[in-house]
């Protein structure tokens, strides 16, 4: 028999496959996060760039990555293959889990990739940090993910709809968390926003975390939001799935 | 299988769907056959739970679409007027997921998945991206997902669409022989009358969300519109002498139950030539609502066929 676990990993594998049958489109969504990387990190000051800088760039590919892939589920809403897949007694709750689920994925690709490129720069890694900066982004990639999902089925009679809401919020997201500068300098209410920004707190908690300081109050920070992201994401998700034709 | 009782679905400034009452017992094989905007999909949506009718009821293999949705969607299988298999999917992983959203396990699904790739003569393009693959393959690959849990009732919005007509009499054959070994139930929408008058022994007719005729083909012919027997003659007088029908100068024109016997009867009065013309289900549509099903025919059938 069937159950919600069941189907979210039917959903997840499925999500899954085309990933692992052609590799290089997880590649090729990072090409973005690899420019920034190259073009933004020989200009900050000082030694420590990188260590600050590479963090924040694994955060920005998840960004990217998650918030896009709503428009493969807005694809298969046009297409045809969602309303097949709504026909089957699949649960609705595990059509948007397994599909937030496998974000996690070329998450952790995207991020074994960009600090196996950064580690003959002078990278240090710090291991077990590292893994739990990552365990924190899992939680919030499932959340962008959700999210971005939710847009899609938001916007499945108005495409232009998903990209204009995903284009406008983000750069501000990015911006705003301190990804590619400090906003430690900048006017106050720059720094609010900064501080209503849940990424804002994941990115720190990374930045943490990838340099071996575990037990932080950033750690605390990032996991608390992440988590709320995550749990947020999947609560409207499903509803929105829940009411999906 | 199926029962519906003033269904009904209304979208914002349409009555898609306007109170149909349909019965279907099992291992029926009916046409929906109507035009444009008739309301066919919606109506299918209706019946495999995608959307809740506005008002009235429908039971679909046992329970009702509104309140028991997974017991119904365990019981069919659909095939809709789009594309079921994800573009970025490979044919035969597509298959074993659908298998798997049905509860089989990998190997079952697999067996599975293969036995309808051979089926269907998938063999060549099954492990390729389904992008890939021409709009008649991937029909193709629709249909063996539609079929994978071989459900007991099979809805088909337009299968043969995009087929070629090799193909689309392979999949006639292949429905027909699904209801021959299994006894499945098949609801399925057409715009082929041929298609629906070759296959179907029901078929019910809807326009602007109404069933307007339900019946067998051949019932439906003659019912609506009879045999049309046209009989010439080499001069007035003679066709003067046959009693009834409609006369145009030398050519006299007749309705009737049974064309070629009246053909036959009438023979003795000499014409010079016979033509019986059988109905078609266009004809049959254009009786009764005034307008062509065909799309490419912009005036109606019958006055080109006597031009
Ligand atoms: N989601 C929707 N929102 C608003 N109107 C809709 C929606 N779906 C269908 N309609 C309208 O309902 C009517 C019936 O549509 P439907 O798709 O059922 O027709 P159909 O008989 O399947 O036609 P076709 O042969 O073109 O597939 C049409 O006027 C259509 O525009
Ligand atoms: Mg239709």
């Amino acid at each position: 028999m069937t159950s919600l676990l069941t189907d979210t990993r039917v959903v997840f594998s499925r999500e899954l496959r085309p990933v692992v049958r052609d590799p290089f489109s997880v590649i090729f969504s990072m090409v973005q996060p690899l420019f920034f990387l190259g073009l933004f990190a020989p200009l900050l000051p000082g030694d420590g760039s990188l260590q600050w800088f590479v963090p924040g760039i694994i955060v920005m590919s998840c960004l990217f990555g998650s918030s896009m892939t709503g428009s493969n589920l807005l694809f298969e809403i046009q297409t045809g293959s969602h309303e097949r897949m709504l026909v089957t007694p699949l649960r609705r709750p595990a059509l948007l889990i397994g599909r937030a689920l496998k974000e996690i994925v070329p998450m952790l690709a995207q991020a074994v990739l960009i600090v196996a490129v950064c580690i003959p720069f002078g990278f240090r890694l710090h291991l077990g940090g590292a893994l739990l900066g990552l365990l924190i982004l899992a939680g919030f990639c499932i959340g962008l993910g959700a999210l971005s999902y939710t847009l899609a089925l938001a916007s499945k009679n108005t495409e232009w709809l998903f990209w204009t809401v995903q284009q406008t919020l983000l750069f501000p997201l990015l911006l705003l968390a301190g990804v590619l500068l400090p906003l430690d300098d900048g006017p106050g209410w720059l720094q609010a926003l900064s501080k209503i920004n849940p990424m804002t707190y994941v990115v720190n908690a990374e930045r943490a975390l990838f340099n071996g300081e575990v037990l932080t109050r950033h750690t605390l920070a990032g996991l608390v939001a992440a988590v709320l992201v995550g749990a947020l994401g999947l609560f409207v998700g499903v509803r929105a799935m829940q009411r999906s034709d | 299988m199926i029962e519906t009782r003033e269904l009904t679905k209304q979208f914002k400034d349409v009555r898609a769907v306007d109170g149909i009452d349909l019965t279907v017992a099992r291992g029926e094989l009916v046409a929906l056959l109507g035009p444009n905007g008739a309301g066919k999909s919606t109506t299918l949506r209706m019946l495999t739970t995608l959307i809740p009718p506005t008002s009235g009821s429908a039971r679909v293999a046992g329970f009702d679409v509104a309140r028991k949705q997974r017991e119904v969607r365990l019981r069919i299988g659909y095939i809709g007027q789009g594309n079921g298999a994800g573009h970025s999917q490979r044919g035969r992983d597509e298959l074993i997921s659908q298998g798997r959203a049905y509860g089989l396990r990998v190997p079952a699904a697999r067996k599975r998945a293969d036995e309808l790739i051979d089926s269907l003569g998938l063999g060549e393009v099954a492990n390729r991206t389904v992008s890939t693959l021409s709009g008649g393959q991937r029909r193709r690959l629709d249909i063996a997902m539609g079929l994978i849990h071989a459900p007991e009732l099979l809805f088909l919005d337009e299968p043969s669409t995009g087929l070629d007509p090799q193909n689309r009499a392979n999949l006639q054959e292949h429905i027909l022989r699904l209801r021959a070994e299994h006894g499945t139930t098949i609801v399925l929408t057409t715009h082929y009358l041929d298609e629906a008058d070759s296959m179907a022994e029901r078929v019910v007719v809807i326009d602007h969300g109404r069933i307007i005729a339900d019946d067998t083909p051949q019932q439906l012919k003659a019912k609506h519109v009879g045999d049309r027997v046209i009989l010439g003659f080499d001069s007035e007088q003679a066709a003067a002498r046959v009693p009834d029908g409609t006369r145009d100068g030398t050519v006299v024109r007749i309705t009737s139950d049974d064309g070629p016997r009246l053909a036959a009867r009438l023979a003795s009065l000499g014409p010079v030539s016979i033509e019986v013309v059988r109905p078609t289900l266009d004809d049959v549509f254009l009786t009764l609502t005034g307008r062509s099903l065909r799309e490419d025919v912009a005036a109606p059938a019958p006055a080109l066929l006597e031009a």
